[in-house]
């Protein structure tokens, strides 16, 4: 009897660990892909980024601190894309982040099962249009509807793209806002309506406090979606760029304007494959990436920072 | 015989019957500790429950339960698990009013108004029965904070200062944070968390507290310490209090309400006469540890 139990736990050794090793590999091969791959882009825009600013026509201070971005006229100033992507993800974030948060407000604490049941798989399908239809939406009809309301709005302009590229992000804010509002414990809620407070004074005072950092992570993943959006802006606020005029500031809302992503978009599809220009969508893109990269990393500080244990 | 006697639990109970003496001592050890009448006692009834039901969906988790929990004294609601006894009290502030499947029937009366009248606010209602849950559950935010919480939402016109220290006094914890205020509440220990759960309900000054279980995620030291806060609370308020912990409910109440399975009030009385001389077999069986 024992030694039958001795064999039983010892035997096939050699083949199970064969197995198990062998699982390994392929699971840490998988893991690997999308690391290498990152570091392969990353270290391709770098390369090209660096072939560009030693191009002897190319001044990489005046890359920096260029107004105008000119490729017929070798101008590479990226500061007016740079504005204008600002500009994109300042009118989307006004938007998105105070409907999004209050919808996911309303998913969290005031839905009955029923409606929740309803509208989140609505506001995921809003997540699955296709950008580009949101690009000829703004085009079509947003920037006429606008106008009814007497904003002087040129054809293409940014007020429409952005309104689109805000609407866009909201179910990105609201999704996460509403798992991280979901996660907070019953017992703080129970613990205020006890106290006598209304459901506003819970969901505001108690809720949104102790679900802040996933709220913070949720606008910063939105912002960064927002910095990165090419299709809409590509679509529905032309290919001009134009330095923010702070002269005007309104003004800049009813022009069109080039956003990094869409100017990238422009360079790509031109037919010069070595000169200047075509290389600068490289250094144009190594800028968009340190932009997000550092959003990344403020959105990992910010959570860590506002972190909350609730029990 | 061992088997037959484990798996038989019928006669167990009626064996408990036969033996039972009417006039034997007292059944539970500390119920000789039993405190008197709370010298504060006016004797006013504060709480009134007429034939009040309350379902979940279908199942019936309370039936007809009638009674008169008295003022400015402590209430003792003991029985086996799933007897309603929670249920009751979370019906007293319309807790259940947040779980869509909860439906009462009958009248449950605060001083001289049905709670369930279609004119009472809940809000307003808890704002006047405060409750301490069994798990201490601070605000993830300061000592300070936690405990003018209630007079922010209730935006009383007080001084914050002084009714915070003197909700932390009446606590027992004052001495413990009083150099601490603006630090978390959560870095507190769990006795310490549940003190601060009771400054936090006394604060707003409410004339009934309710107390689910308060003490049985606590340690035997910070248990005791509760313990002795509830009775020093019931000076100035009526304490309402759940508890699994027969010893727990004689040593600290003036009344003792006993549910048993299936939703039902059996006996309610003083304290004293619970643990030493209850009317029902049912009860004395439960007291007894024969069944629940």
């Amino acid at each position: 009897m024992s030694t039958e139990t001795a064999d039983e736990i010892t035997s096939r050794p050699s083949e199970r660990a064969t197995v198990e090793r062998m699982y390994r590999y392929v699971f840490f091969a998988c893991a690997s892909v999308s690391i290498a791959v990152t570091l392969g882009i990353v270290g391709l825009l770098g390369w090209n980024a660096v072939e560009f600013f030693t191009l002897p026509e190319v001044n990489p201070v005046g890359f920096f601190t260029g107004t105008e971005f000119l490729l017929s006229r070798d101008q590479f100033g990226v500061l007016p894309l740079l504005t204008g992507t600002l500009l994109v993800t300042i009118i989307s974030a006004m938007i998105a982040l105070p409907i999004g948060t209050a919808a996911a407000v309303y998913l969290s604490e005031y839905a009955s099962d029923r409606a929740r049941s309803v509208l989140k798989p609505a506001l995921e399908i809003l997540a699955g249009i296709p950008t580009v239809v949101y690009g000829i939406f703004a085009l079509v009809y947003v920037t006429p509807f606008l106008r009814t309301f007497g904003f002087p709005l040129n054809t293409f302009n940014v007020l429409s793209a952005s309104v689109m590229v805000g609407i866009m992000i909201i179910p990105m804010v609201s999704s996460l806002s509403e798992d991280a509002m979901s996660a907070v414990p019953d017992s703080l809620r129970q613990a205020a309506y006890g106290m006598g407070a209304t459901k506003f004074e819970v969901s505001t005072g108690v809720v949104i406090p102790a679900a802040i950092s996933g709220i913070f992570s949720s606008y910063i993943l939105a912002l960064s979606r927002a910095i990165g959006e090419t299709m809409i802006v590509a679509v529905a606020m032309g290919s001009r760029s134009r330095m923010f005029d702070f002269a005007n500031p309104l003004q800049n809302l009813w022009e069109g304007n080039q956003p990094m992503t869409a100017a990238m978009v422009q360079i790509n599809s031109a037919d010069n494959v070595s000169g200047p220009g075509f290389l600068s969508m490289f250094a144009i893109g190594m800028t968009l990436f340190v932009v997000t990269f550092l959003m990344n990393l403020a959105s990992n500080r910010i959570a860590a920072r506002y972190r909350e244990e609730y029990e | 015989m061992s088997q037959e006697r484990l798996t038989n639990q019928d006669e167990t109970v009626s064996s408990g019957e036969n033996s039972a003496d009417p006039t034997s001592e007292p059944l539970v050890d500390s119920a000789i500790e039993v405190p008197g009448k709370n010298a504060t006692s006016t004797g006013r009834t504060i709480l009134r429950a007429q034939s009040f039901d309350v379902y979940y969906d279908d199942v019936q988790a309370l039936q007809d339960v009638n009674i008169e929990i008295p003022e400015k004294q402590v209430t003792a609601m003991i029985g086996p698990s799933g007897c309603g006894k929670s249920t009751f009290l979370r019906s007293i502030n319309r807790m259940n009013d947040l779980i869509d499947a909860a439906r009462i029937e009958g009248e449950l009366y605060f001083d001289s108004k049905d709670v369930y009248d279609e004119d009472v606010d809940p809000v307003a209602l808890r704002r006047k029965i405060g409750m301490v849950f069994q798990h201490p559950n601070p605000f993830p935010k300061s000592i300070f904070d936690n405990v003018a919480y209630g007079l922010r939402v209730q935006d009383m016109d007080v001084d914050e200062q002084q009714v915070v220290e003197e909700s932390l006094k009446k606590a027992a914890l004052w001495d413990e944070v009083k150099d601490q205020l603006d630090k978390s509440a959560l870095d507190l220990s769990g006795g310490q968390q549940q003190r601060l759960c009771i400054a936090r309900a006394i604060a707003v000054d409410p004339e009934v507290i309710l107390m689910d279980e308060p003490a049985s995620a606590l340690d035997p030291i910070a248990t005791s310490k509760i313990e002795d806060l509830i009775d020093d609370l019931a000076e100035d308020y009526t304490v309402v209090i759940v508890t699994h912990n027969m010893q727990q409910a004689a040593r600290i109440s003036d009344k003792t309400a006993v549910f048993l399975t299936g939703g039902e009030l059996v006996e309610f009385d003083d304290t004293e006469k619970i643990f030493e001389n209850p009317e029902h077999q049912r009860v004395e069986d439960y007291i007894t540890g024969k069944f629940g």
